[in-house]
C-alpha cells in the first residue's frame, strides 16, 4: 500500500442555496479542489461521490457521471462512482478513494460529497433524514432520527448524570466556532438560554440541539505521496482511513451511550497512524445533535466514558484546550448536506494543517481527526490526517 | 408503503413473533435468520426457530417527541420509548394511556394492539404494537383525548363519495 496525501481541497458555502442547484455547487466544489492541486485533468483517474439520497431528495439517481459531465470531463471517458453510507457517505467515498490510491491502481482522484436538501419541503427533508435509520423497526413505529438521538442522551443522563445544560453547550461552542467560517450556514453567536429556552423537538433535544438541513458540496483531490510534492508544498498525509459498522437499529446495540463502530473504527485508525487521542491537536466531530458530539469524544478516547458532558463545559474541547472541536462550526453551525459533510471534515483538517484557516486556526496544529456517523452509528468512518515535514 | 410490505411484517407487528436460536438460545425480534450471537454463526442457519414475546417490558429509554415521523402529525407530543423485554429483545414503540410527564426509566410497561398511523386519507391504515403502563405500575391512565377531527372511516366515505 502506498502513503496516500490530500493535495487540494475545495468547498462551497453551506446553507439554503436556493439559487443554485445541485450540479452546480458539486461542480464549484470539484473544481476548486482540482485548481488548488495544480492537477491537470489529464493526470485525473476517476471520481468518488458521496451523496446519501438525491433519488429521494431530487429524482434523481446516477449522480455522479452527472457531476463528472458538467464538469467538462465526460470525453474523459473516466469512471465516476456514487458511495452511500447515510450521513457518513462523505467519508466513505472518501475511504474507497484512499484504498484506490493506496492500492496504485489510480494516482489522482477526486472525491466529492454533495447533497441539496432545500429542493423539499423541510418536513419531507426530515423524513429523509430518518431513513438512514431502520425504517421498518424504528421509522414505522413513530420513531425520527432526532428521537433516536434524544434515546441516547436521555439514557447518558441516566447513566452519567449527563446534564441538559452540558448538552446545550455543544450547541453554543458549535455557533462561536461557526462565526468565524464563512462557509457556515449559521454565522450568529447562541446563548445558552437560546438553546435551553428554544421549542422542543424530541425531549430533551430543541430546535438548537439539531444540526440544519443544508446544501453545500465539499471535495479534495488524492494522490500518492511521492507525486505529491509535484503539486504542493504542504501535502497532508492521510495516515488511517477506518470504517466499521454495527447494527442498524439503536434498539440492538449492548449499550445504548455507546456507539461501537465509532469505537472500533478509532481504534484502528489510532493504530495505523501509530498515534493516540493525546497526539490529534484538532477533530471534526460528528456533532448532528448535541449528543452525538458527547458521545463521540467518549468513544474516539479523548475523554473517560460518561465524563464527556462536564469536560466538554470546562472549555477542554475548545480553542487553547487539548483538542480543538470542530474549528468550522460542525454539522451544528458549518450546516449538515449529508453526504458533503465527511469530505468537509477532511478539507476543514487540511485547512488546518496547512495554517490556512485564518481567524479559526489551531496554533501548531500537525494531527487531525475526522469522524462521521450514518444513523444512529449503524455507520462510523475515523480519518487520521498528518503534515508531513 | 405499499400494502404487501406492511402485510408481510404482520405476524411481528400484530402477534410479536420473534424468533430463537436452537443453539445458544438468545431470543430476537424482529426474528432474525442467523444468530449474531454464536461463534460460528454460519452454523445457526436454518437453526432459527420462531418465538413468541410475552408482552411485558420496562422502559430503558424514552422521549417526548414534538416534530413527528410521517403519518405521527395528530399523535403530537407522544412518546417513544426503548421497552426491555424479559425475553431479551429491545423494542421501539410508542407508550400510551399515560400523561408524558409520568414515563420515567423503569416503567413497567405492556405491548398494546393500536393503530400506528394512516397514509393519508385514503391510504392503508398501519397497525402494531405500543405500550401502555402495567396496572402494579400505579400510573394513572391519561384521560381520554378528544377524537380525531375526521375519523378515517368517515373520511373513507367522504373520498368516494367525492369521486
Amino acid at each position: 500500500m502506498r502513503d496516500v496525501a490530500v493535495i487540494g481541497v475545495g468547498q462551497t458555502k453551506f446553507g439554503e442555496l436556493w439559487d443554485r442547484s445541485f450540479r452546480e455547487i458539486g461542480i464549484e466544489a470539484g473544481l476548486q479542489a482540482l485548481v488548488d492541486a495544480k492537477l491537470s485533468s489529464g493526470d485525473l483517474g476517476g471520481l468518488f461521490l458521496g451523496n446519501m439520497a438525491s433519488g429521494t431528495l431530487l429524482d434523481q439517481e446516477h449522480i455522479a457521471p452527472l457531476i463528472l459531465d458538467y464538469a467538462g470531463l465526460a470525453g474523459r471517458r473516466l469512471p465516476a462512482v456514487r458511495v452511500e453510507g447515510g450521513g457518513a457517505s462523505g467519508s466513505l467515498a472518501l475511504h474507497q478513494a484512499w484504498l484506490a490510491v493506496a492500492s496504485g491502481y489510480y494516482d489522482f482522484v477526486v472525491v466529492g460529497g454533495a447533497e441539496k436538501l432545500t429542493d423539499v419541503p423541510d418536513a419531507t427533508a426530515a423524513q429523509i433524514t430518518s431513513s438512514a435509520a431502520d425504517h421498518e423497526w424504528e421509522v414505522v413505529f413513530g420513531a425520527t432520527l432526532p428521537a433516536l438521538w434524544a434515546l441516547i442522551a436521555r439514557r447518558h443522563m441516566h447513566q452519567y448524570g449527563t446534564t441538559r445544560e452540558e448538552l446545550a453547550r455543544v450547541a453554543v461552542h458549535a455557533h462561536e466556532m461557526g462565526s468565524k467560517n464563512p462557509n457556515a450556514h449559521f454565522r450568529n453567536k447562541l446563548s445558552l438560554e437560546q438553546v435551553l429556552n428554544a421549542g422542543p423537538v424530541a425531549e430533551p433535544l430543541g430546535v438548537f440541539d439539531c444540526a440544519p438541513l443544508s446544501d453545500g458540496a465539499a471535495a479534495v483531490v488524492l494522490g500518492p505521496m511521492d507525486l505529491a510534492r509535484q503539486h504542493t508544498d504542504t501535502p497532508i498525509q492521510i495516515t488511517a482511513s477506518q470504517v466499521a459498522c454495527d447494527t442498524m437499529a439503536l434498539q440492538h446495540r449492548e449499550d445504548l451511550t455507546t456507539l461501537d463502530s465509532t469505537v472500533s473504527a478509532a481504534r484502528r485508525a489510532f493504530a495505523q497512524a501509530h498515534r493516540d487521542p493525546r497526539d490529534v491537536q484538532v477533530a471534526e466531530i460528528h456533532d448532528a445533535y448535541t449528543i452525538s458530539a458527547l458521545v463521540a469524544l467518549e468513544d474516539l478516547g479523548f475523554v473517560k466514558k460518561g465524563h464527556a458532558g462536564r469536560e466538554f463545559a470546562s472549555g477542554r474541547f475548545a480553542p487553547g484546550g487539548a483538542v480543538t472541536v470542530n474549528p468550522s462550526g460542525g454539522l451544528k453551525a458549518q450546516g449538515r448536506p449529508f453526504g458533503a459533510v465527511g469530505v468537509a471534515q477532511v478539507v476543514e483538517i487540511v485547512r488546518q494543517l496547512r495554517g490556512e484557516a485564518k481567524e479559526r486556526q489551531v496554533p501548531e496544529a500537525m494531527v487531525g481527526l475526522a469522524h462521521d456517523v450514518g444513523g444512529t452509528g449503524a455507520t462510523s468512518v475515523v480519518t487520521l490526517l498528518e503534515r508531513v515535514n | 408503503m405499499s400494502i404487501a410490505r406492511f402485510w408481510r411484517e404482520t405476524p411481528r407487528r400484530y402477534n410479536l413473533g420473534g424468533s430463537k436460536c436452537t443453539g445458544c438460545g438468545t431470543v430476537y425480534f424482529p426474528p432474525r435468520l442467523v444468530c449474531p450471537k454464536c461463534a460460528s454463526h454460519r452454523q445457526s442457519i436454518e437453526k432459527m426457530v420462531p418465538f413468541q414475546l410475552s408482552g411485558d417490558g420496562e422502559v430503558i429509554s424514552f422521549t417526548v417527541v414534538h416534530d413527528p415521523a410521517e403519518g405521527f402529525e395528530m399523535q403530537v407530543p407522544y412518546v417513544l420509548a426503548l421497552v426491555q423485554t424479559p425475553e431479551g429483545p429491545v423494542l421501539t414503540g410508542q407508550v400510551v394511556d399515560v400523561e408524558p410527564k409520568d414515563v420515567a426509566i423503569g416503567l413497567k410497561v405492556r405491548a398494546t394492539f393500536r393503530k400506528l398511523r394512516e397514509e393519508g386519507k385514503a391510504g392503508v391504515i398501519h397497525y402494531g404494537y405500543k405500550f401502555a403502563p402495567r396496572e402494579e405500575s400505579g400510573v394513572a391512565p391519561a384521560p381520554q383525548g378528544p377524537p380525531d377531527p375526521v375519523p378515517a372511516s368517515e373520511a373513507r366515505a367522504q373520498d368516494r363519495a367525492a369521486a
